[in-house]
């Protein structure tokens, strides 16, 4: 499902170059769940962005789903990210002022997908919300909110669900039954689900856990 | 992503910030309403002068003595001359050379208070022949015209211009009365039906006379047998331009002129005066346009300002957009078009207000009596405003627009 070979990423700040990945080989396969953990700096959020094809490598290659992501233009990364990934967000990133029914909808607004409706109340239903369907942002908890968020992710049938942090905002009550969603959607649904994140317990959820330390593969292990 | 979604997140991203809004669309009202307003206010007085002249009557020629030369080659002014007599008048009256003139009239003009028992009133004294009604478009409401022997008597009979009558006769029937021109005594035979039309040279202000009575009694010894001008008259407004060319050819004829250059004379159609004065109502229509259109740029510019803080204040949704597959073009259209919604409506109601105060505008009491023209609001001037307006929210949200739809999806996503 993923494929990363000698991805490398360097930024230039100012005069100073950067490197935040430094040679990352990662293979993920269909309806794997994965946690990247790492500490701030680590280049996790670096290697979020490519893998969420938000950025493209400096070198290396990316493919995602058989396709080769990692040479693609702008509006090309757009396509790949509406019909393959689902982002959950830290910051549940819904847009304000318009309902969660419309916020699930939108990604197929921008595909032009048929039955849009339907799926959006389907995609509310399997996450718990689809009494919440009408409401805004602001009327819904945190909880709530993510939820929305994970319904927004998998209104697409996308390839894999990228969670970056989603239990950051949280609450822990909130935090376990976020977690459980994901799960029950990995074991259920069989979505492939990768998980960044620096909290331990966070990752223990996931079958398999990889740690980045300067912008390096320090292990990767399966969780027992 | 199809208009009809773009249109309602456009109404949506206005909705939300209503004030604001509101704010950036009374810009583009203001500045629509100007523009219909004072195009209005142009296209009003054009309609009334163009009325005014075609009331002079129509497929009129006018003939004018040429401008008098001083010694020196000075010229002294527009028809000062003296050239015109009356044996031009009845060659043209001939009909022989000039199949398409209709009718010739002399015009002598005198001027002088008018009184009758102890009213008096200031009003131009016309001589002139009895083709007079036919040619200028005069119709009688009583009496009768005066007739060739009364020109050949020079009998002191006049017919009187409504006005005249509103200021000398009230309440009492003018014909059979006698009045003093220039304390000349004069037999009023008839009086003209109104001709309508207020302002500048009203035709209803007005005392017509044999032209001789004019000339024997009124002119004195300083204007002689002095014709001021010829008007002529035409079949139709189709053969305005033969009848002017025939004329020319008779009077160069009559004044034994070869070069045509030389003319003592200057000939000006009913049609030439319309010309003029539509170009000088045109000129002013579009000055006062530009004016109002520069409010328009102003309002433009208010959009843009808008749009740009919009841009900025939703920098975070853009990211997010981007990031769940909004490509470049759809957050392009959804800025254009929030942009192109706030100028469009501010449009459309500025269009509204416009048209609202141009109709209104008559039935204030101090513009009605002040014989302003009133507007007229025409349709091209409305469907230009209209899109005027939407083409400034295209022109001024392009840059907004763009700036949003190449934010980074990464860098907009961190944005707070």
């Amino acid at each position: 499902m993923i494929e990363l070979r000698g991805v490398t990423k360097t930024y230039r700040m100012g005069k100073v170059e950067v490197q935040a990945l430094r040679g990352i080989d990662l293979d993920v396969a269909s309806g794997e769940f994965i946690a990247i953990m790492g500490a701030s700096g680590s280049g996790k959020s670096t290697l979020m962005n490519i893998i969420g094809c938000l950025d493209v490598p400096s070198e290396g290659s990316y493919r995602l789903d058989g396709i080769d992501v990692a040479r693609l233009s702008d509006d090309e990364l757009a396509k790949i990210r509406n019909r393959k990934i689902g982002f959950v967000f830290q910051s549940f990133n819904l847009i304000p002022r318009t309902t969660a029914l419309h916020n699930v909808e939108m990604p197929l607004i921008y595909s032009g997908a048929a039955h849009r409706r339907e799926r959006s109340v389907a995609a509310l239903t399997a996450v718990g919300l689809a009494d919440r369907a009408n409401h805004s942002p602001t009327e819904l908890s945190g909880g709530q909110q993510q939820r929305a968020a994970i319904a927004r992710a998998l209104v697409t049938d996308p390839a894999i669900l990228l969670a970056d942090e989603p239990t950051g905002n949280l609450d822990s009550a909130s935090s376990v039954e976020i977690m459980k969603l994901l799960t029950r959607l990995n074991t259920e649904q069989e979505r492939t689900i990768v998980l960044i994140t620096h909290e331990q317990d966070v990752a223990t959820f996931a079958q398999r856990v990889v740690e980045l330390r300067d912008g390096q593969i320090l292990s990767d292990r399966r969780n027992a | 992503m199809n208009l009809l979604e773009a249109l309602r997140i456009a109404f949506g991203g206005l909705l939300a910030n209503r004030l604001r809004s509101g704010l950036t669309m009374l810009g583009i009202l203001i500045g629509v309403s100007a523009v219909i307003l004072l195009v209005a206010v142009g296209n009003g007085a054009s309609v009334q002068i163009n009325n005014q002249i075609q009331s002079l009557g129509a497929n009129v020629i006018y003939v004018y003595p040429a401008n008098a030369r001083s010694a020196g080659g000075v010229s002294q002014g527009f028809g000062t001359g003296d050239t015109l007599t009356m044996a031009d008048v009845n060659a043209l009256n001939s009909g022989q050379q000039d199949p398409d003139v209709v009718a010739a009239i002399p015009i002598a003009q005198a001027g002088g208070q008018i009184t009758y028992g102890n009213q008096n009133y200031f009003a131009p004294t016309i001589g002139t022949t009895p083709d007079f009604p036919a040619v200028r478009d005069y119709q009688l409401a009583e009496g009768s015209f005066f007739t060739d022997d009364d020109v050949a008597a020079q009998h002191r009979v006049a017919i009187i211009g409504q006005t005249v009558v509103d200021n000398l006769f009230p309440g009492v029937d003018p014909v059979g009365q006698t009045i003093k021109i220039s304390r000349q005594s004069f037999r009023v035979i008839g009086v003209f039906a109104a001709k309508g039309g207020t302002g500048f040279g009203s035709q209803d202000n007005v005392v017509v006379a044999p032209i001789s009575a004019v000339w024997a009694y009124l002119s004195g010894a300083r204007g002689g047998k002095n014709i001021s001008q010829i008007v002529a008259s035409a079949g139709s407004a189709g053969t305005v331009s033969q009848a002017e060319t025939e004329i020319t050819t008779i009077l160069l004829q009559q004044h034994q002129i070869s070069d045509p250059s030389l003319a003592d004379f200057q000939i000006q159609s009913q049609q030439d005066i319309l010309n003029q004065a539509s170009s000088i109502a045109t000129a002013l229509t579009l000055v006062l346009g530009a004016i109002a259109g520069i409010s328009l740029v102003v309002g433009g510019i208010g959009i843009m300002n808008i749009m740009l803080v919009t841009v900025t204040e939703r920098t975070r949704e853009i990211g997010i957009r981007k990031a769940i597959g909004a490509r470049w073009r759809d957050v392009l259209m959804q800025f254009l078009i929030e942009a192109m919604v706030l100028s469009g409506l501010g449009g459309a109601l500025g269009i509204a207000l416009g048209a609202a105060l141009a109709t209104e505008a008559p039935h204030v009491p101090a513009i009605a009596s002040s014989g302003f023209p009133p507007p007229v609001v025409s349709v091209p001037s409305v469907l230009l405003a209209f899109g005027v307006s939407v083409g400034i929210g295209l022109f001024f949200g392009i840059y907004p627009a763009n700036r949003a739809a190449r934010l980074h999806p990464i860098e907009a996503l961190r944005h707070e």
